[in-house]
């Protein structure tokens, strides 16, 4: 601060102090705080609000609690609330789309860090930075498209022979009704899975492989006890990325999903939106967002990072 | 071996790109197809009747407005907030720091939807203390939009910044303030040109980041929407391919974008790389 003071002056530090606290208190914690309190209070018309029924309780928590009914769990029969089984649905989901994720950009960051040729580089970003610049909105259409019934993809899997009968993919799908959500959030967050890895490959020296491979190792383990390693503040960041869109995400369950498949964002969006319930929206969010924070923890803990390495 | 891995690694990168470019591809041929559904297959024959219709469409034409005006309106925030806010953090240290820095990334971790919820319940009950309830600030609306996206945005902004903070030496500022500088000459001066580059580049995230903003959006807006939202009401009631004009034209400008910068980039390393040979002709001159 004395530093501050001593190169911009009373005026510029004052400013500076300003716009940060702007930002910190009135954007991010003031907004989080009204949402917390907001939670315990009752969904009250505008009279009553101040008034005798206007106290704090765990209500609109409770609710994620209500409405059981008979379903199943890997094939074991169970009775759960519909909210809770939604929610579970979605974190499962989401922790399945950031594992396909990883799989997927791993070796693609491999080979961008270590065996594409440096000089072009720079035009292979360009080619996959080109899909990300289009909206998100139209790449979940774009999905919405080839996965309709008389869709591309059903008319391409028939051509070949692989299947007789159109997969209802939104409807339906062939393993579960979140095939399609699946897909789709895996189309479009893979490359949040990308950058960070191949950021983190790039600062390995490539003697360290090499001289792994001379010492006899296959090249399973040279990844395994070299390059995983190393990669792991990358990983953590791509796998919070993620997870958090999308857990997150309310554009692709709504634009490919069905009825079926339920994702815990639109329930949040229906009660804010939709019943104008706004203090349980914000219990259900408040609840969102533990999960959010739980998740970032555990990846903290699991691969051993700090926070500084996981939003860069 | 070695040679087999390269070749199966540029296989791998092929099939992505493919993979992320066809999906884009079918949608855009889709603008072009006689058929009341968006769809590529059966092909009834070509038209460009739908861009006809895009161009017809008042609603987009507004919600279009509406991105541009929000967009600017998140840039002329974040960026001050979050270069301010990079210079802060840099002049401190220790737990403070820390803490600091948790509190200003925390919003890009947090998901879109706590972020616009928790934004219309703080304003809403700012206008229930101040009994303000029907001034239009305290209201849902594109404002709140704008201060939702700025609450995320502004940490891009403070992060590149503040990795180009680390290359600038403050000796030059103590120099500047030797030679009699004000302190406002040290920043207009010496600060703010070795940052531009970095500020540059965040005012493009910025300006990106917010017109591709769905979550925030939705949850704080009133009427007025933006063109994502616009497009995302679309396909949910029903939809004709005057949405797939829509993104053919915006992945053309998106590729034009691409092909700009990429063309820029060549002919900067080009004339880098001729330098570069001048100075080492220069030198074997000197020997």
């Amino acid at each position: 601060m004395q530093d501050l003071l001593r190169r911009y002056g009373t005026g510029l530090t004052a400013t500076f102090c300003l716009l940060v606290a702007f930002w910190i208190l009135v954007l991010v914690i003031l907004p989080n705080f009204a949402m917390f309190e907001q939670s315990f209070r009752p969904y009250l018309p505008v009279v009553d609000i101040g008034g005798p029924k206007d106290f704090y309780s765990l209500g609109n928590y409770s609710k994620i609690l209500d409405n059981p009914f008979d379903t199943a769990i890997f094939g074991i029969p169970v009775t759960m609330p519909i909210h809770i089984k939604m929610f579970l649905d979605t974190v499962f989901y989401a922790a399945l789309v950031t594992f396909f994720c990883l799989v997927m950009a791993y070796p693609l960051a491999y080979y961008l860090a270590k065996i594409a040729d440096p000089k072009s580089i720079p035009t292979l970003l360009l080619l996959l930075f080109v899909p990300m610049w289009v909206s998100e909105a139209l790449r979940a259409f774009a999905w919405y498209i080839i996965l309709t019934f008389n869709g591309p993809l059903n008319m391409l899997l028939q051509g070949l022979g692989f299947i007789d009968q159109g997969i209802r993919w939104q409807q339906g799908g062939i393993f579960t009704a979140y095939d399609a959500i699946v897909i789709v959030l895996t189309y479009c967050y893979v490359l949040f899975m990308l950058f960070p890895i191949y950021t983190a490959i790039t600062s390995l020296d490539s003697n360290q492989i090499e001289a792994a491979e001379d010492l006899g190792s296959p090249w399973w383990r040279t990844h395994w006890r070299v390059v995983i390693p190393h990669s792991k503040p990358g990983i953590a960041s791509g796998c919070v990325m993620v997870f958090m869109l999308s857990a997150g995400s309310l554009l692709v369950p709504t634009v490919v999903g069905s009825t079926r498949a339920n994702w815990f964002p639109q329930t949040i969006y229906n009660f804010f939106n939709d019943a104008l319930d706004w203090n349980t929206g914000a219990a259900y969010s408040m609840i969102f967002l533990l999960v959010c924070i739980f998740f970032v923890i555990l990846m903290m803990r699991l691969f051993k990072v700090k926070l500084s390495d996981i939003a860069k | 071996m070695s040679r087999n891995r390269a070749l199966l690694g540029h296989f791998y990168f092929a099939l992505f790109v493919l993979y992320l470019l066809v999906p884009l591809m079918v949608m855009a041929g889709a603008a072009f197809n006689d058929s009341r559904l968006p769809t590529v297959a059966p092909w009834k024959g070509f038209t460009w009747a739908w861009f006809g219709e895009l161009f017809a469409d008042q609603t987009m034409w507004g919600a279009f407005l509406n991105s541009i005006i929000v967009a600017l309106a998140v840039v002329v925030l974040a960026v001050p907030i979050g270069t301010a806010a990079a210079i802060v953090l840099n002049s401190i240290s220790g737990k403070y720091r820390a803490t600091l820095y948790g509190f200003m990334v925390a919003p890009v971790l947090a998901p879109g939807l706590v972020i616009g919820i928790s934004t219309v319940l703080f304003w809403n009950q700012m206008g229930h203390v101040l009994h303000a309830e029907d001034f239009f600030l305290f209201g849902r609306g594109l404002h709140l939009s704008t201060l939702g996206q700025v609450s995320y945005i502004a940490a891009y902004v403070m992060l590149l910044v503040l990795a180009r903070l680390q290359s600038f030496d403050p000796g030059l500022e103590e120099a500047a303030l030797d030679l009699g500088a004000n302190h406002g000459q040290v920043l207009r001066r010496i600060l703010l040109p070795h940052l531009y580059p970095a500020i540059a580049a965040s005012a493009a995230i910025a300006f990106f980041q917010s017109i591709e903003n769905f979550n925030v959006t939705l949850f704080t807006k009133a009427n007025e929407t933006t063109l994502t939202v616009y497009v995302f009401s679309q396909v949910r009631s029903g939809i004709t391919p005057k949405i797939n004009a829509l993104a053919f034209l915006l992945i053309l400008l998106t590729l034009v974008l691409a092909l700009v910068y990429e063309m820029n980039r060549r002919r900067l390393a080009r004339i880098e790389a001729e330098r570069q040979a001048e100075a080492r002709r220069a030198e074997e001159a000197m020997l």
